[in-house]
Formats: structure tokens, sequence, C-alpha cells
């Protein structure tokens, strides 16, 4: 399928086919509007007009939500769950739900974990509020604008006030058939005072089949509010991927980033946290692996609107082969973002000589009273580093492998479920070897 | 006489194109306890490093040879495996990886695939080998050498000769930068190692590390070459009389090389 074949009659018929209410119906074709006229985003450094943006599926998958028994799940899709454990988890596969479950606690305390179909109809007034309003809008360029027309799946976890999560909080966004586009939306809403720990797994079987993927998150830490989100993105080799993740935090809210970019196709990344309130904090931390000939653009962007907020981005990537990777951070204090700190860290490790890997730190401050600072380095495996271990009897094989893993550490350490954490250790693996 | 053999014969060294060892002959066996002294800059550092094979010393001629075996052939981790160890005067810190991992690494590194150490005989060994040392437990768990005091990264590296018990040990200035008591818990560790399998090369160019390690041999390094060789007596008389008294009985001017 490609974009000629979109028009409202494709769309209002989803919709129509998904049972959704007219005021989705009315955002989704508002979107396609918009689509039409707008232009494609132009990520700094890397040219995308020829990437492919176009062929894909949208639909493939025509069954009902589902509630599978997890052990029925094939086992590249177990490793990455406890099962034991009755997590509290939600599982898509091409979109639809195979798998939801939240333990009582949670249920009585109303924090609500659905796919974004489900609440779409139980939760319409909390969606309406938060879906692609006051986080990503659809006017900021034609792939969220075609975001906002064909969404065809996603999450929504919503913590209310003065509740404390204990337990993380689970979503696998699974691609089986290998051309279908996953239009993934997840909204995370923490309210006042309540605390979650969010990790979401993007899982593709490898495959050379064309498709895309265009996933937007909108995260909202109200006053007071702590969100740790992790995930591990793991695309194929021949989807083009859009991903667009954003946070929103009121006053003393904290949103701590762990993104495993693990992409194996060109990738387009961009993570923007606005930190609205005074005194609201955020960490924002990524790795990336590039291999074969992919291109990946990277962003990390804090904006400090408020006073006594601190940002800090921390970016370690690893290019091997041909690939390409560019890191942006950016760190942005506005005008009365008194006392304020942006911080930030961009590191590559190039593993090979056709390799690219480019570190762009960007600090743009409206404002006097502040500390700011940026760290950015490109180089390769240090020699003196590899003769020191492998003075120890290490291989040199092991040496490096020690030393990426090493460079890949601050990040993956932070992931919070250790199964995911081991998977994306797992992956880093796979990649780099 | 057992363990070991490492000999160097006519070895010539240099680093960005400069020479600065010009012919230094050596042997070191199991159960010796060899002393390199020197003012700074004559080669000490130079031959340790060339000796493990540091990337950036090029041997333009000689021989180094561990039991009769070409250690010039042998990559950096062959020359490990084939017993010979480096503390080193600075070593590298490594982000990420803990100070326990790179330490159990480097054990199963020197032991056969399918044979790696058991991981409660592992913990127990470091733990032994660190008390001896006198060192923080929670070291084992922080990054390699990162954000180490020079005192701890000295004891880390004495550790690792503990810890992997080497037939040759190259201790390159490990005293620098030590206050006494640390002086005293390295040199305990050193000393626990003595015995007819290790031989070990101590380089400093103070004497105060010889007062608790005591060397067999002696050698004085000046211009890139071993000037002065003698038994544990030759300590003494530098100490008192410091190296001019070498320089004027040679007629040399400036000791160092490569300048």
């Amino acid at each position: 399928m490609s974009n000629d074949v979109f028009t409202c009659d494709y769309i209002e018929s989803y919709s129509k086919q998904q049972q959704e209410p007219a005021w989705m119906t009315d955002f989704r074709l508002k979107a396609f509007e918009t689509a039409e006229t707008i232009d494609m985003p132009k990520p700094d450094k890397t040219k995308i007009t020829r990437w492919d943006f176009d062929t894909f599926d949208h639909v493939t998958n025509n069954q009902s939500a589902k509630q599978i028994a997890l052990n029925d799940l094939p086992e590249g899709i177990k490793k990455f769950i406890d099962i034991e454990k009755e997590q509290n988890l939600l599982i898509l596969r091409d979109n639809v739900r195979e798998y939801v479950h939240r333990s009582e606690d949670l249920a009585k305390q109303g924090v609500i974990v659905t796919d974004l179909q489900t609440a779409i109809k139980e939760h319409a007034d909390l969606v309406k509020q938060y879906f692609m309003t006051d986080a990503v809008s659809v006017n900021e360029h034609k792939l969220t604008a075609l975001h906002g027309a064909l969404v065809n799946g996603g999450a929504f976890i919503y913590v209310p006030k003065n509740v404390i999560v204990e337990e993380p909080i689970q979503t696998i966004f699974w691609q089986d058939n290998p051309a279908q586009a996953l239009f993934n939306h997840v909204i995370l809403v923490a309210e006042e005072n309540s605390e979650v720990t969010y990790v979401e797994n993007y899982l593709a079987s490898e495959t050379e089949a064309k498709t895309v993927m265009n996933v937007v998150s909108e995260v909202f830490a109200k006053a007071n509010a702590k969100i740790s989100y992790g995930s591990v993105d793991h695309f194929a080799h021949g989807t083009t991927s859009y991903i667009n993740r954003r946070g929103l935090a009121e006053r003393d809210a904290k949103i701590e980033w762990a993104l495993g970019q693990m992409n194996d196709g060109d990738t387009i990344s961009e993570n923007v946290t606005h930190l609205l309130g005074d005194q609201s904090v955020c960490y924002a931390k990524a790795v990336s692996v590039g291999r074969g000939d992919q291109t990946q653009n990277f962003t990390a962007n804090i904006v400090n609107h408020g006073k006594h907020t601190d940002g800090i981005i921390l970016q370690h990537g690893v290019m091997k082969d041909k690939a390409t990777g560019i890191f942006h951070g950016i760190g942005k204090i506005e005008h009365g973002g008194t006392k304020a700190n942006a911080e930030q860290e961009s590191r590559v490790l190039m593993l090979s000589k056709h390799a690219r890997g480019d570190a762009n730190p960007i600090l743009l401050i409206d404002e006097d009273d502040v500390t700011a600072g940026h760290a950015a380095s490109v180089g390769r495996v240090d020699p003196v580093q590899l003769y020191y271990l492998m003075s120890r009897g290490i291989s040199k094989r092991e040496a490096e492998r020690l030393i990426i893993h090493g460079f890949l550490a601050p990040v993956v350490n932070e992931i919070p479920i250790e199964a995911v954490r081991k998977q994306l250790t797992d992956v880093i693996e796979g990649k780099v070897y | 006489m057992s363990g070991s053999t490492l000999e160097i014969k006519d070895l010539h060294v240099e680093i960005d194109g400069k020479e600065i060892l010009k012919g230094v002959n050596l042997t070191i066996k199991g159960g010796e306890f060899h002393a390199i002294m020197g003012p700074n800059g004559t080669g000490k550092s130079t031959l340790a490093s060339a000796i493990m094979g540091h990337p950036k010393y090029e041997v333009t001629k000689g021989q180094i040879l561990m039991d009769g075996e070409d250690v010039l052939e042998m990559e950096v981790d062959e020359r490990a495996k084939a017993g010979l160890f480096l503390a080193m005067q600075y070593p590298s810190e490594i982000s990420g990886v803990t100070t326990s991992d790179f330490l159990r690494s480097s054990i199963n590194a020197h032991r056969e695939e399918g044979d790696e150490i058991p991981l409660m005989k592992f913990i127990k060994e470091m733990d032994d080998a660190m008390d001896y040392l006198e060192m923080d437990k929670n070291m084992s768990q922080r990054y390699l050498n990162e954000g180490f005091s020079g005192g701890e990264k000295k004891r880390n590296e004495i550790l690792q000769l503990m810890l992997l018990k080497p037939a040759i040990g190259i201790l390159d200035e490990i005293d620098s930068g030590l206050d006494i008591d640390a002086l005293k818990v390295v040199s305990k560790g050193i000393n626990k190692l003595r015995n007819e399998n290790f031989g070990c090369l101590i380089i400093t160019h103070y004497q105060r590390l010889l007062n608790y390690v005591k060397p067999d041999y002696v050698h004085v390094m000046m211009q890139g070459r071993v000037v002065k060789s003698g038994g544990p007596e030759l300590v003494e008389r530098l100490e008192s009389e410091g190296y001019e008294w070498i320089k004027d009985e040679l007629g040399i001017e400036d000791e160092t090389v490569g300048k």
C-alpha cells in the first residue's frame, strides 16, 4: 500500500470498522487534510528525501482483541517477559491486543493499562484530553499529521493522583507480519504526586520487507509526579522509522528516559522534554547501535521553561560497518528559567573506518542566571585501553566487547526491568558482533 | 632452578621515531627479584612497556625470550598467557566495566574454555586478596580504575598480580605517589608472591620501596642501557651517594635519553 491509496473514504471506513466515536473520525480526517498540505520533517544533517515512508500495509490483522496464555507466545517474545511474576503487561501483535494484565491493586486504585483502541471507547474524555493536544501536534510536519490520520495501535496508561505504582508496567508492540506498519501511539499520564515505571519493547521479526513505523509517545508528569520510562526499539532492516517521544513535566515532576535505540533500518528518533514547572527534572539517556548501511538521526532535546529546572542528556552510540549515526543534543533554556541547569554529553564510538558518526551539541540560552555544559566526542576504541585489558590475557575480541558494553552501560543499567535489560544487552551483542 | 626465564638481548626500542633503548641486556629467572633503578628519563619504563607490547613502542632490534619463546612475535594477550605481567605506572580507566568483572575475565582468560573459575571461588579469592591489601570491598563494584586515587590504582595493580600469579612480574614504579602506609601494604602483597617460581623486575627511582621488597640483583639504567649491575649493596650506595658517582665513573654527562 502506498500513500496515494489513502483517501478520506479509506480513513472514514477504517475508523468505522474500528467502531470509533465520531470525534476520533473527525480528528483523523482533519489530520489527513493537514498531511496533504504540509512538508516532511527536515532533520538536521540527514537528507531523508529518498527514504521510503510510503511502502507499508496499514492493516494486516483483522482479528479482534483477545487474551492468550503467555506460555503460548513464541520464545522470541517470551524472553522479554518475566512469566512467573504476573507482570502488569500489555501485548499488541500487529496492533491488535493479544494480552493485557494489571494487578488487582492497580485496578482498585484506578490505574488504567489498556490498548489505545479500547481507551478511545472506554476513556474517551481522557484520551481526547491528551491525544495530540499539548505534547505532540498534528501540525508539526507530514509524519505527525499522517500519524494522527492513520494511528492504528498503541497504549493508554493512566495513574491517578497520589498512586504509587510499585511494579513496572510493560508493553510489547510486536510486528509479526513483515509488511505491517505500526502507527503506534502511547499516552502515559501520571497525575499529581503519583509514580510509575513504564517499559516498552518494539519488536519485529528479522526481515528485509519494506514497511514504515510511525511511533509517537506523549508523556505527562503532573505536579510532583515521577515517571521512569524505558524502551527498546528493534525494528528490522527494511523498516523506515519515525519515532517521537515527548514529555511534559509540571512543577516538581521528574521524567527519566532510558532509551535503547536498536533499529536496523533508517530511523529518525527524537526525544523532547519540556520542563514546564519550577523544579522539574529530566534525565534523558539513550544508547544506539548502528550497523550495515543504515542511517539514523537522533535528537535528545530538553527545554527548561521553569525556574530551578534540571535537564541532563546522555547519549552514547556505537557505529559499525557503513552505518551513519547523527546525534543532536539540544539544551534550551527559555527566558524566565532562572537557576535552570542544562547539561549534555554525546559520545560516539566508531568500530569501522567506513562508519560515520557525528555528535552535535547545541545550547540555546535565553536567560542569564543559569548553568549549562556540554561534552561531545566521536572516536575509536582506545588502543591503550585495549592494551591494558589484553595485558591481563584477555583476547582482543573480548577486550573490545568489554569496552563497548562498558561504553553503553550508563544507559543499559538504567532500564528498569531486568528481563528487558538482559534482552537489550543481547540485542547489543547481536548487533555489535 | 624452577619457574620461567625472561631474557632480554640487545634490545633497541623507538617511540615516535626516537630511539629510547639502545641495547638492553637482562635475564630474570624464577625466584629472582631484580630492581632497575635510575633517574627519570633513562628508559626504565620504556623497557617495561616494550616487554608487554605497548602499541606505541617499536622494537627495532634485539630479542625478548620467555623460556626460549620469541615474545616479540606474540600479541599482548599471548604474552600474558605466556606468564608475563606488567603492573602499570598509569593503568587505563575503563568506564562501565566493573573491577570485579574485569578480574574474572582476566582469570578466565588464563583458563581453558569450559573450565571458568566458579563464581564463589572467584569471590573468595578476590575478597581474600583485597583483605590482604587492605582494600575497600566496594572497589570491586566500581568501574575499573575510574575515579580511583593514585594509591587505589596501585593496589588494584597488585591485586591483579596476586590473583593472576604470573611467572614473571614487572612492576613499573609501583611506589610512585604512595604514602608510607600504602607502600607497606603494596610491599606486603609483592612479598607474599615471593617463591622459587616467581621472578620479579621492580622498576623504581626511589630506594624507599627496596627497603621493603629486597632485591637480589640491582641494575642502574642510563642513556637507554643498563650501565651498572650489582647486589643489594648497590641500593645502599645509591641511597647515600646518589647517581653522580656512576656518571663520573662512566664519563656520562647527561644520563637521559630521547630528549
